[in-house]
């Protein structure tokens, strides 16, 4: 069972492939490496959000598809659901 | 083993469609109903009512033009009835249309009044219906199809599964030297420079960053920013945050290998096979009917959350990831490529599963929104009118 995926080597976030709850331990899937990565929920988080896999410092960029997607908003610690409360566009 | 062949008709300019249209298409807002009346009396002829057509001027007008031109040319379409209030806009786009070589023929409601027009115009699109019925299909090789593709109501699971499926299919459709087309200047926005080394010559490179700077120079223009647009609730909802990622997830659409070779203007044709970046507009029906006054007979369309969207004359494959939308939305996804996200098959497997579908719809299929009657023919509007 796969609960989330990640994109690129370099990503600090992961896409949910089933919904998640909080304190769940999860397994995902590195389609760059081909690894296995291991994170912890942090919160509810459903099919398709993100979730953490690094601690993020708020004003720093999150990257996925091994590129920045925007800025956090806030720290943000590994586990933790990466959505619009904690992260925002670089570009508007 | 992937299909190299389909049953298409062929035109009399040589292009191949996937579909028999005789369409019934009004040339301004005020000519819908006598289409509609025409396409009521003749069973099996299509009208394309639209809300434009009065007092557009300079590049708005040259592009209602090319798109009522080029809808009434595409190979999908048989026959064309045009019917207009006056007869010089008329015989303009029928002019346009004939030169493919197919039937086309004009009417203008001024000095006649709608009864006259459409018992003429009913004649005449009864006896192309006829004439097209006895079309055959033959067998047609898939570097003839020009395949257009667009994503809607995008989640993650677009950027992890559909839009990847599509590129597996647009990469191997180039290799056979088909023609293919994708677009959505504004959705791009984080993937610009991505996009532009993806281009095969510094020109179309160049070109793709003119085009897309022209929009977002509009948009600074306008004193706003996207936000709240792009992306979209329904996005956000599906976990999309940000218009970056939105964009980088819409660019799996043009696959890992293949490179387009040049930029199109809105409904504007390729010029030749390959990949074709088109100035569009991310609304999908907007855009698709862009895409179908190019010429594209097939259109791929990628959802996450469950966009339905069709056109009247060029069929929308619509493919999903999302197990929910998949399940939820049944009658409204054509290939469901959900296991990607449990790794069931691999992509190119997933895209076996495209290429199988999208030669069935060349042949005949009848695809989801087909079936739903989805026929949504949305003209691009640059300004308002005079």
């Amino acid at each position: 069972m796969i609960h989330f995926i990640v994109h690129g080597k370099q990503d600090t976030v992961g896409v949910l492939v089933t919904d998640a709850v909080k304190d769940q331990r999860l397994t995902g899937w590195n389609m760059e490496t081909d690894g296995t990565v291991e994170a912890v929920a942090r919160a509810d988080i459903p099919l398709g959000h993100k979730i953490a896999l690094k601690p993020i410092a708020q004003g720093e960029r999150v990257i996925k598809y091994n590129v920045p997607i925007g800025q956090a908003t806030r720290d943000i610690l590994p586990g933790d659901h990466v959505h619009t409360h904690n992260l925002r566009t670089a570009r508007w | 083993m992937r299909e190299r062949t389909f049953l298409g008709y062929r035109r009399e300019n040589g292009r191949v469609g996937v579909r028999n249209h005789v369409v019934i298409l009004p040339v301004d807002d005020i000519s819908n109903a006598a289409c509609e009346a025409v396409a009521n009396n003749v069973k099996g002829t299509l009208a394309l009512p639209h809300a434009y057509g009065r007092l557009q001027f300079g590049e708005d007008l040259e592009l209602f033009f090319r798109t009522m031109i080029g809808t009434g040319s595409n190979p999908n379409v048989a026959a064309c009835v045009v019917i207009g209030i006056e007869p010089e806009w008329t015989q303009k786009i029928v002019e346009g249309i004939a030169r493919t070589g197919k039937p086309v023929a004009g009417f203008s409601i001024e000095r006649n009044g709608d009864f006259k027009t459409i018992e003429a115009a009913s004649r005449t699109a009864m006896r192309f219906l006829q004439e097209a019925s006895e079309r055959r299909r033959e067998e047609c090789d898939v570097r003839e199809l020009y395949v257009s593709a667009k994503c809607g109501e995008s989640d993650t699971t677009t950027g992890l599964a559909s839009c990847p499926a599509v590129g597996e299919v647009f990469d191997h459709l180039e290799s056979l030297g088909a023609t293919m087309s994708f677009g959505e200047t504004s959705e791009l926005t984080g993937a610009e420079e991505i996009c532009a080394s993806r281009a095969a010559t510094r020109e179309a490179a160049e070109q793709f960053l003119r085009m897309f700077r022209a929009y977002n120079d509009f948009i600074v223009s306008q004193g706003v920013d996207l936000l709240g647009s792009q992306p979209t609730e329904g996005n956000i909802r599906g976990g999309l945050t940000t218009i970056e990622e939105k964009a980088l997830g819409n660019l799996q659409k043009i696959g890992r290998r293949c490179r387009f070779v040049g930029c199109l203007e809105p409904a504007e044709a390729p010029k030749g096979p390959g990949l074709w970046f088109m100035d569009t507009s991310s609304a999908a029906a907007e855009a698709v009917t862009l895409w179908a006054a190019s010429g594209a007979v097939v259109h791929l369309f990628p959802t996450g959350q469950g966009n339905i969207v069709g056109n009247p004359i060029e069929p929308v494959i619509k493919l999903s990831g999302n197990p929910l939308t998949v399940r939820t939305m049944s009658e409204h996804i054509d290939v469901d490529v959900s296991g990607l996200l449990q790794r069931e098959y691999t992509l190119e497997e997933a895209g076996d599963r495209l290429w199988d579908m999208m030669i069935r719809v060349a042949s005949g299929r009848l695809t989801c929104a087909e079936a739903l009657g989805h026929r949504e023919f949305v003209l691009t509007k640059l300004y308002r009118s005079a």
